[in-house]
């Protein structure tokens, strides 16, 4: 045998108890690439097989969200939108929110619902929340769609909608939001494997954050009517988020730069803590799932 | 000439806690946490049971592993056999990187496949083509060679009729061939392969261990195989290693090696009695009091059961469920894991009270060897209830032989089958 090399190096790999403090394997990523794609092709495919509607179903939920909110906050409480026709106020804040929250709760379930599959095979394991965030990209794709439908419909009513320059940076700010998604859902899924508990908190979670979020309303509205609680809203990065999308989008409400570094700050920190507890995890979750 | 180790495996233990995870298991963490921060070492890791399910252990750990070593060499095919518990699948997994090792490390010169069960991530709303091109990239493979081989694939898996239409109205075993087909035509330098020769028909299976062969020898890649058959242990492998509470006994020859694990193996466990429900073998629905395999050929039914020997095999059972009609059966296999028969019927047994059920397998009718009873019961509508993999494990010995030769006769039975001769006048 012409192979005499018999030191450490020649390994390929180890496996070991522990992961290097940090690593995220880019390469090895990389290599399953052709598994990421795929597994995007299924989530969107398969979601809707065998019912009636289907891609519809994409389109269904955030307008009857938007018609909800338009009847009952703008209707009934009275927020003021002002030159913006309330519904698309509202259809702009849900579709950018409603990426936000596929991404959260899809990825925070990664291990427990994968659990079958990774007690069996070996692949880097973050494929699979990048597949949740990717494919969420596709429909939200489709949802942004009709919110441009409805954008030229009031424009041809007379409304009086223009869009800001800094709309070429929207790509930009959806892409922020999806890390930000995807750091708090692996933060969370690595957690939910041990204490299930996380899972019931992130149901009723992600509704509460939606009222702090900006969503329905302007964030000036709330630092005007509740000044003693606005900061709750000031300090969440989602809210700046949803503002300068309407921003960009609508050319309403205010951005402001110092309140989208802070996003982008705690974007990043989010995004390494929950992909650093997640390769923590990845290794021996399925003793404890 | 120097050995050429691609695979190397050092101390590798593996601890599980037992019981369930809850507060319990947020102060065990916290106290690790806290050890850690100290920099002391992990306090768990000193205790621990081996691994023995049967008996009932101190702690509420236990160890799956314990230094476990070994290397392997390149173009092996190394057979792991043990019972059930003793740790195969879960070196397994620590192989194929499922889950890591509590302490050890294993180093490798090649890439890891593992077939732990074959149909993984299949999913029920796609096609067929879109599962071989789904399973092939999570077991590793690119897109690239999947399509390179896809023909091939299909031709293996002999579904070819099916391919486009969604997995979920395939039957199982088609199920099973459209998988296993994925997986022969991975090409990784170690493939892990556990008991997946237990699925598809006997066709299926020939073609698989075929497979496995060609794999194996003219690929030169190595395979770690894992199975309760000892018969394609014995017929795969080039060297075995068994398994035993966790550690390795021993390892060597394949031809060796099992027939060793086979004696270590009791196997007169031709009677097993219980006094009360609570101890009794079984579930809440079915309880097994008394199971024995008695000689009736003889007066004394615990006698010697040889090759002429009428047998009964004997349960009293106590039914549980809430319907008097059950369907009991068994398999009667080999030790080394091949099935002779399998035999069944459905009963009436009286609920919550003891019945007496007795199948008599003729004389003359087993070969000498060891053989062991897969009990199962199920209900009328052919739910499981409950089942026993090894319930009982008997010999049958030959000690009368009429005929002069000594050495075993071939065959899974042996028959009394009537000769007959004469003179042919022409």
């Amino acid at each position: 045998m012409n192979k005499p090399e018999n030191t450490s190096s020649t390994w390929l790999f180890e496996i070991t108890p522990k992961n290097k403090f940090f690593s995220l394997n880019l390469k090895e990523v990389w290599q399953y690439r052709d598994l990421l794609f795929l597994f995007v092709k299924r989530d969107v495919i398969t979601v809707y097989k065998q019912t009636v509607l289907g891609p519809l179903w994409y389109l269904i939920q955030p307008l009857f969200t938007s018609v909800t909110f338009t009847i009952i906050f703008n209707n009934v409480a009275g927020i003021d939108t002002g030159i913006v026709p309330p519904f698309l106020f509202n259809l702009a804040g849900i579709t950018v929110w409603n990426y936000f929250t596929a991404c959260l709760t899809g990825t925070s379930d990664t291990f427990k619902a994968n659990a079958a599959i990774f007690g069996k095979v070996y692949f880097p394991r973050i494929i699979t929340p990048l597949s949740v965030v990717i494919s969420n990209l596709v429909k939200f794709g489709i949802q942004f769609l009709i919110f441009i439908g409805f954008y030229i419909f009031y424009y041809f009513q007379g409304a009086d909608l223009s869009l800001n320059g800094l709309v070429l940076f929207f790509p930009l700010l959806i892409v922020i939001m999806g890390i930000l998604g995807l750091g708090l859902g692996m933060l969370i899924s690595a957690m939910v494997t041990k204490y299930r508990d996380f899972s019931h908190l992130i149901g009723f979670g992600i509704q509460l954050l939606m009222y702090l979020s900006a969503v329905m309303y302007p964030m000036e509205l709330i630092k005007d009517k509740l000044p003693s609680y606005g900061w709750l809203v000031e300090f969440n990065p989602l809210a700046y988020i949803i503002e300068t999308a309407r921003f960009m989008l609508l050319n309403v409400g205010e951005v402001s730069f110092l309140g989208l570094s802070y996003t982008l700050v705690v974007t990043i920190a989010v995004f390494f803590i929950g992909l650093l507890v997640f390769n923590k995890t990845e290794k021996s979750f399925i003793d404890t799932v | 000439m120097k050995k050429d180790i691609i695979l190397k495996a050092e101390n590798i233990s593996k601890q599980y806690r037992l019981g369930q995870v809850g507060t319990g298991t947020l102060s065990h963490d916290i106290n690790r946490w806290w050890c850690k921060i100290r920099g002391k070492e992990n306090p768990y890791l000193k205790i621990g049971d081996t691994n023995d399910r049967s008996t009932k252990g101190t702690s509420d750990y236990v160890w799956a592993l314990q230094d476990i070593n070994f290397e392997v060499e390149r173009g092996e095919v190394l057979g792991i056999i043990g019972k059930n518990g003793a740790g195969k699948s879960t070196l397994l997994k620590i192989l194929s990187k499922v889950t890591a090792p509590t302490t050890g490390s294993i180093k490798s010169r090649g890439r890891i496949a593992s077939l732990l069960e074959v149909g993984t991530g299949f999913n029920g709303e796609m096609t067929g083509r879109e599962n071989i091109f789904l399973n092939g990239a999570i077991l590793g493979m690119t897109k690239k060679e999947i399509t390179s081989k896809l023909d091939e694939i299909i031709e293996f898996s002999g579904c070819e009729r099916y391919i486009d239409t969604p997995v979920k109205r395939y039957s199982s075993g088609m199920t099973v061939r459209l998988a296993f087909a994925v997986a022969a035509f991975l090409e990784p330098e170690i493939l892990v392969i556990d008991e997946v020769l237990a699925v598809g028909d006997a066709e299926f299976q020939k073609k698989a261990i075929g497979k496995m062969q060609d794999i194996s020898r003219e690929g030169g890649r190595t395979v770690l195989f894992v199975s309760h058959n000892m018969a394609a242990i014995e017929t795969l492998c080039t060297r075995v290693v068994s398994m035993e509470h966790g550690k390795i006994c021993s390892s060597g020859d394949p031809t060796k090696v099992i027939s060793d694990y086979l004696q270590s193996n009791s196997f007169s466990e031709r009677i097993i009695n219980f006094d009360s429900i609570s101890k009794a073998k079984g579930n809440d629905k079915i309880r097994i009091m008394y199971a024995g395999i008695e000689n009736a050929s003889s007066n004394n039914k615990n006698d010697i059961i040889d090759v002429t020997s009428l047998i009964n095999f004997k349960m009293n059972i106590i039914n549980q469920t809430n319907k008097e009609l059950i369907s009991v059966g068994f398999d009667l296999k080999t030790i080394k894991g091949d099935i002779v028969f399998g035999s069944g019927g459905k009963f009436n047994c009286k609920l919550n009270k003891a019945s007496e059920i007795c199948c008599e397998i003729p004389s003359n009718f087993l070969n000498d060897d060891v053989y062991q009873i897969h009990v199962y019961f199920h209900t009328n509508e052919m739910n499981p209830l409950f089942s026993d993999y090894e319930l009982l494990t008997f010999e049958v010995k030959d000690i009368i032989r009429e005929s002069g030769y000594l050495g075993k006769v071939n065959g899974m039975i042996r028959p009394s089958l009537s000769w007959s001769t004469k003179d042919i006048i022409s």
